[in-house]
C-alpha cells in the first residue's frame, strides 16, 4: 500500500504511535481495573481515566502552543510544563 | 459490578463505525498533521520544516485578526439565537392547528442550503437592487455591505440569525412540551407569575435541550464557510474573513498546505476546547 500521500515523517509517526499507545493502555488499564476509576477532582469535575487522558493531551497541545507561541523554540521547557500537567491531571483532577 | 456475566462481545458491533471514522476523519487528519511540519511545492514532495507554521502562525497578525473575527461573529450570534430562540419557542402554541403551521413555518429556513441562503442574502441586502438595501437607503440609512464594514457585518450576523435561529427555537419548543403538565399546576397552585415558571420549572428543564443548541450551533458558526463566502466573500477589505475562509485562500488560494494545515489543528483544537469546557460546564450543573 503506497502511502506517499500521506507524507508520513518519523515523527509525526512517533506522535501518532505515543497517542494510540496511550490509548491502548487505556484500555488495558479498563481491562484489569474496570469502571474507569472516577473521582471528583480538585476542580470539582467528575472524571475517568480516560477523562484524565483527554485533558492531559488537550491542555499538552496548548501548552505547546502558548510556549511556541511566547517563547519559540526549542520546546524543552514547554515539554517539561506538559509532562508536569500530565502529572497533575491524573494525580488531582 | 452485579451479579450478571460481564460480557463485553457487543463492542465488536461498533467496529463498522470505527472504521468509517478512521477512513473519513482519522486518516484525513493524521494527513494534515503530517502536512504541517512540512513543506511542499507540490509533485507528493515534501521538505522537513519542524513547528516552524505554528510559530509563523501563533505571531501572524492575520491569523490573531482571523481568529478574532471568528469569535466575535460566534459569540455574537449565540448571545442573539439562544434568547431568541427560547423566547420563540415560549410565544408558539402548545396545541391546536396553529402548532403545525407554526412547526413548518421555523423549519423552513433550515431547509435552505447554505449557499442558497447566501446567495438570497446577497441580492436581498445589495444596496441599489436588494430589497433590503435599496429600501433602508431609500429610508436614510447609509447601508452598503459592499463597502462598510459594519454593515457587511449585521447582514453577515442578520442571516445567520434568520438561518439558524429556528434550531434553537424547535429544539427549545421540543424540551417545554415534554416538561409534564403537574408541574405548571402546582406552580398555579403556589400562585407562581409567569417569570417565576420560567426561571425555575421551564429553564432548569430546558437545561439539556439548551446544551445540544449551543453545542450545534457554537460548532456551526464557529465553522461558517458557505454562507459568509457567498455573501461578502470575506470582503468589503478583509473585514469578514473568518477563519474558515482565511484559511481555504490560504490552502486553496495561495497553495500552501504547510502554513494551511497548522492552521487547520490550531482550529481544530480552538472548536474542540471550547466544546469540551460547554459541554463540562453545563453537565456539571446538571450533575449537581
Amino acid at each position: 500500500m503506497d502511502l506517499s500521500w500521506m507524507a508520513w515523517t518519523w515523527q509525526t509517526a512517533a506522535f501518532f504511535i505515543f497517542i494510540f499507545a496511550s490509548i491502548a493502555c487505556m484500555g488495558f488499564l479498563e481491562y484489569r481495573w474496570p469502571g474507569g476509576a472516577p473521582r471528583r477532582g480538585v476542580f470539582g469535575l467528575d472524571t475517568t481515566r480516560g477523562d484524565r487522558l483527554f485533558i492531559t493531551l488537550l491542555g499538552s497541545a496548548f501548552i505547546f502552543l502558548g510556549w511556541l507561541g511566547v517563547m519559540g523554540t526549542p520546546l524543552w521547557g514547554g515539554l517539561a510544563l506538559a509532562i508536569a500537567w500530565g502529572v497533575f491531571v491524573f494525580w488531582k483532577v | 459490578m452485579s451479579g450478571k456475566t460481564d460480557n463485553q462481545r457487543a463492542w465488536f458491533l461498533v467496529l463498522p463505525v470505527v472504521l468509517l471514522v478512521a477512513f473519513n476523519a482519522l486518516v484525513p487528519l493524521m494527513t494534515v498533521v503530517n502536512y504541517s511540519v512540512q513543506e511542499t511545492f507540490g509533485n507528493n514532495i515534501f521538505f522537513w520544516h519542524g513547528v516552524g507554521w505554528f510559530q509563523d502562525l501563533l505571531r501572524s497578525e492575520r491569523f490573531h485578526a482571523a481568529l478574532g473575527r471568528q469569535l466575535l461573529f460566534t459569540f455574537t450570534i449565540l448571545l442573539i439565537e439562544v434568547p431568541l430562540g427560547v423566547a420563540i419557542a415560549l410565544c408558539m402554541p402548545k396545541k391546536g392547528i396553529w402548532v403545525s403551521v407554526c412547526l413548518v413555518l421555523m423549519a423552513l429556513p433550515l431547509l435552505v442550503p447554505w449557499n442558497v441562503v447566501g446567495a438570497m442574502w446577497n441580492i436581498f441586502a445589495l444596496p441599489d437592487i436588494g430589497l433590503l438595501g435599496w429600501s433602508l437607503n431609500t429610508l436614510g440609512f447609509e447601508y452598503n455591505m459592499t463597502q462598510q464594514p459594519l454593515s457587511a457585518w449585521i447582514t453577515l450576523v442578520v442571516m445567520d440569525v434568520w438561518h439558524w435561529t429556528s434550531l434553537v427555537a424547535l429544539l427549545a419548543y421540543a424540551g417545554l412540551i415534554a416538561i409534564p403538565e403537574a408541574y405548571y399546576q402546582a406552580a398555579k397552585i403556589d400562585g407562581a407569575k409567569a417569570w417565576a415558571v420560567f426561571r425555575y420549572i421551564q429553564l432548569p428543564k430546558l437545561g439539556r435541550v439548551l446544551t445540544i443548541a449551543l453545542l450545534l450551533r457554537f460548532m456551526d458558526s464557529f465553522m461558517i464557510y458557505t454562507e459568509p463566502f457567498v455573501l461578502t466573500g470575506g470582503g468589503p477589505g478583509n473585514a469578514t474573513t473568518l477563519l474558515s475562509i482565511d484559511l481555504v485562500k490560504i490552502a486553496l488560494g495561495q497553495f500552501d498546505l504547510g502554513p494551511a494545515a497548522a492552521m487547520s489543528i490550531i482550529y481544530f483544537l480552538i472548536t474542540l476546547a471550547i466544546c469540551w469546557v460547554f459541554y463540562t460546564l453545563m453537565t456539571r450543573n446538571e450533575a449537581r
